[in-house]
């Protein structure tokens, strides 16, 4: 087929994947991996590049390695160390001058962009479900859904001025899976979990494995336009404190922010601003149009993805083989047979799910 | 064997309330069968035989509020004037043995719940186990079966029923299955009458009304959070349009804040229909309309006066003053025992428009004012029926 690929992002974990996996395979000629650190591991047959998108060297490298393909994937929430104030640069300016320099090379017929489900905000006047044509009901005024925002308004511009290019942007949900390290990943990890106060966020995974998946299913299957990505169903924050089994703590929205740079610091956990909107009013977003149009079906779904994600953690002190523990003996004391789940239960439950989604 | 022994002194082979003569309690019983049990929970007044002799050493013992757990061997018997040389026995350390716990909950368990009772308070277990390690599912909208059912219903049902004597007429226009909207009249300063109507709805047909509420509810901490749980989402045409695909039976009460917080002496006149968005969601998914009177929950909190300003400054959409509120307090929360009626309508199809009726505004006026018509009809006629406010 004759394809050079390059990706920008290496240095992060699930971009140097992604280049390792497709450089690997037989899908693709070369793979071209940019970044402005090295990437920490093993890069396969990817060949990298160390450049900053950022500088308009980036041009150059796209006309000398031939390149056909751009998968763009260093708009990040937070760089590989950590810090989320040095990120807009890379993520807007970045974009900004990568796309430019797109512009340029005649050789570029396609373009994949991972953009995120932080592009919808988040707000009590959110509707259930995203589509792809709605907006943020609540423009975001600062942090990555502002970047994001940008970044997809760059792309659009793009799209435009180089009809001939196929864009596609993949609004991704949270990535999550054992070696995620992101985020909400760290926040997650917390040995307690500080949540907002009488709200319970309905919140939206993709199994990083997915994640790996669509972004290949995107690069090589010739599907135009903007899509919404995430796993089937949804996991409400409390269920997902809960299967942890850790525990939660539940706080006001105004201290969520003060406690989650004390924690934030430590352990990388994003609560921002933005993130605590998130984890007040949840999101969810409809994935009909990624199933139908873009043709890609996630083998995880959400509680599968947060199930395999917290068997890589570990359990928690309120662990749900604990609970289960418990149940027994307070039945085994009281001399009560404790109840089979059949007779109750008269809806599919999370280990179902978990077969379903890894067999599936 | 000691153990033996311990329950023939105690109560004297007849296990009983202290008196000995008595019926044996049921606990008792149980205790009696069990060689490892302890003495039946009774106080040392209760014994009809103490000496008084023994008052010193009982008044020790007395602070602890419940007998020793471990008799000292020897042939006491209820009813004779041996000194109940037990009752000083120096406690346990670790509170109440775990043995009369364990009792007492049993016994309270067969008292609340009656001979099932290992069967739900095995289900209960399990209940609160699923609850605990977050074991249950909800849908899209984040809405928790199986907590609305066993919670949140469960708490409205008494209210219903014995504070509020909820009749219900033409549950049959309720289609048993497949997407329908209900349109209902809102009053009462606090939405009790969407949860009522939902609760009747839900115990008449089996099925769960899925309301769609303003922005504003989903703002407010644990109101926001039941409101989803208990099948709400918000009022806007994409998931209302969504939950009417996908066959849900959702509610819509069009009158919203201007309803609900209208005074006093504008009861049962039905405010402006909002903008018809219900009428032209019903239409581009064809199905049909319920309209629904509600009479009554305009009696709960009759709202005589409003403090705009702190409404304002509070960014909610009135601040209500009832005859009640804020003048008794907390006390004052609590909703008058109005009697209630609710009347759900002959269905009004949408189904006969073609696809492009609902952008024809004309036509969306006219179905909103048929249904609006409909239901201030039957408001008017409910009210004739109803003998008196608080009857």
């Amino acid at each position: 087929m004759g394809r050079v690929v390059l990706v920008t992002g290496v240095a992060a974990d699930l971009g140097r994947r992604f280049a390792r996996c497709l450089a690997d395979g037989d899908a693709v000629d070369r793979v071209v991996g940019v970044d402005g650190t090295p990437p920490r591991g093993d890069v396969g047959g990817m060949q990298f590049v160390r450049a900053d998108i950022r500088n308009p060297v980036i041009a150059k490298v796209i006309v000398r390695e031939q390149v056909d393909t751009v998968v763009h994937l260093s708009v990040a929430a937070s760089s590989p160390t950590g810090a989320r104030q040095s990120m807009k640069e890379p993520n807007v300016i970045g974009t900004m001058q990568l796309l430019a320099a797109c512009q340029q090379a005649a050789g570029v017929r396609h373009l994949v962009v991972k953009s995120s489900a932080a592009v919808y905000g988040a707000s009590n006047r959110d509707p259930a479900m995203f589509t792809e044509d709605m907006n943020a009901r609540r423009l975001p005024r600062s942090g990555f859904p502002k970047d994001v925002t940008e970044v997809e308004s760059y792309v659009r511009g793009f799209a435009r001025r180089r009809p001939d290019v196929r864009v596609t942007t993949l609004r991704t949900a949270d990535v999550i899976g054992p070696q995620v390290s992101s985020g909400i990943t760290a926040y997650f990890r917390l040995p307690v979990i500080p949540t907002v106060l009488g709200f319970d966020p309905r919140l939206q995974f993709l199994h990083e494995s997915d994640a790996y998946a669509v972004l290949r299913h995107a690069t090589l299957q010739d599907v135009p336009g903007t899509f919404n990505v995430a796993g089937g169903d949804i996991i409400l924050l409390s269920q997902a404190v809960r299967r942890l089994g850790r525990p939660a703590l539940a706080l006001p929205s105004f201290a969520l922010s003060p406690v989650g740079s004390v924690f934030g610091q430590a352990r990388r956990a994003d609560l921002s601003p933005e993130q605590v909107a998130y984890l007040t009013y949840g999101r969810g977003m409809d994935t009909s149009r990624m199933r139908t149009v873009l043709g890609f079906r996630p083998r995880w779904s959400t509680p599968a993805a947060f199930a395999d994600f917290a068997a890589a953690v570990g359990p928690g002190v309120l662990a749900p083989h604990r609970v289960h523990a418990a149940e027994r003996s307070i039945a085994g004391a009281l001399g009560v047979e404790p109840a089979g789940d059949a007779p109750v239960r008269d809806v599919p439950v999370g280990d179902a799910r978990v077969e379903e989604g890894q067999h599936a | 064997m000691p153990d033996a022994e311990v329950i023939r002194i105690g109560t004297g082979g007849r296990p009983g309330r202290g008196t000995g003569n008595a019926r044996p309690s049921a606990s008792t019983r149980r205790l009696a069968a069990t060689p490892s049990a302890k003495s039946p929970g009774r106080s040392p007044e209760d014994s009809p035989g103490k000496s008084p002799g023994t008052s010193a050493e009982k008044s020790r013992a007395e602070p602890t509020g419940r007998p020793a757990r471990q008799p000292t061997p020897g042939p006491t018997w209820p009813g004779t004037d041996e000194p109940r040389a037990r009752v000083n026995e120096p406690t346990p350390p670790g509170g109440i043995p775990p043995g009369e716990l364990l009792a007492a909950l049993t016994t309270a368990a067969r008292e609340l719940l009656g001979d099932e009772w290992e069967r739900r308070l095995a289900h209960f277990l399990a209940f609160l186990r699923r609850r605990l390690t977050g074991d249950f599912t909800v849908d899209d909208y984040g809405f928790d079966p199986e907590l609305t059912e066993k919670l949140l219903l469960t708490t409205l049902r008494p209210i219903a029923q014995k504070w509020f004597r909820i009749e219900v007429r033409g549950t049959e226009n309720i289609p048993a299955d497949g997407g329908a909207l209900v349109v209902s009249n809102h009053s009462g300063t606090i939405p009790l009458d969407g949860l009522m109507t939902g609760l009747m709805i839900h115990d008449h047909t089996g099925r769960h009304l899925r309301p769609l509420g303003a922005d504003l509810v989903f703002r407010l901490p644990v109101i926001g959070e039941l409101a989803r749980k208990g099948g709400a989402t918000l009022a806007c045409n994409e998931d209302a349009e969504r939950m009417l695909r996908g066959g849900e039976l959702v509610g819509v009460w069009p009158e919203g804040f201007k309803g609900i917080g209208k005074p006093y002496s504008e009861r049962y006149k039905l405010q402006r229909f909002g903008r018809g968005g219900f009428v032209a969601a019903a239409i581009r998914t064809g199905v049909s309309i319920v309209p629904t009177a509600v009479v009554g929950a305009e009696e709960i909190y009759p709202l005589v006066g409003n403090v705009p300003s702190l409404a304002r400054l509070l960014g909610i959409p009135y601040v209500p003053i009832t005859p009640l509120f804020p003048l008794l307090g907390p006390l004052g929360l609590v909703p008058l025992p109005s009697k209630w009626l609710i009347e759900f309508g002959e269905p009004i199809r949408t189904d006969d428009y073609d696809a492009g009726a609902a952008d024809d505004p004309m036509l969306v006026f006219n179905v909103t004012d048929q249904v609006r018509e409909t239901i201030q009809q039957t408001l008017y006629s409910l009210l004739e029926q109803r003998s008196a406010v608080f009857s």
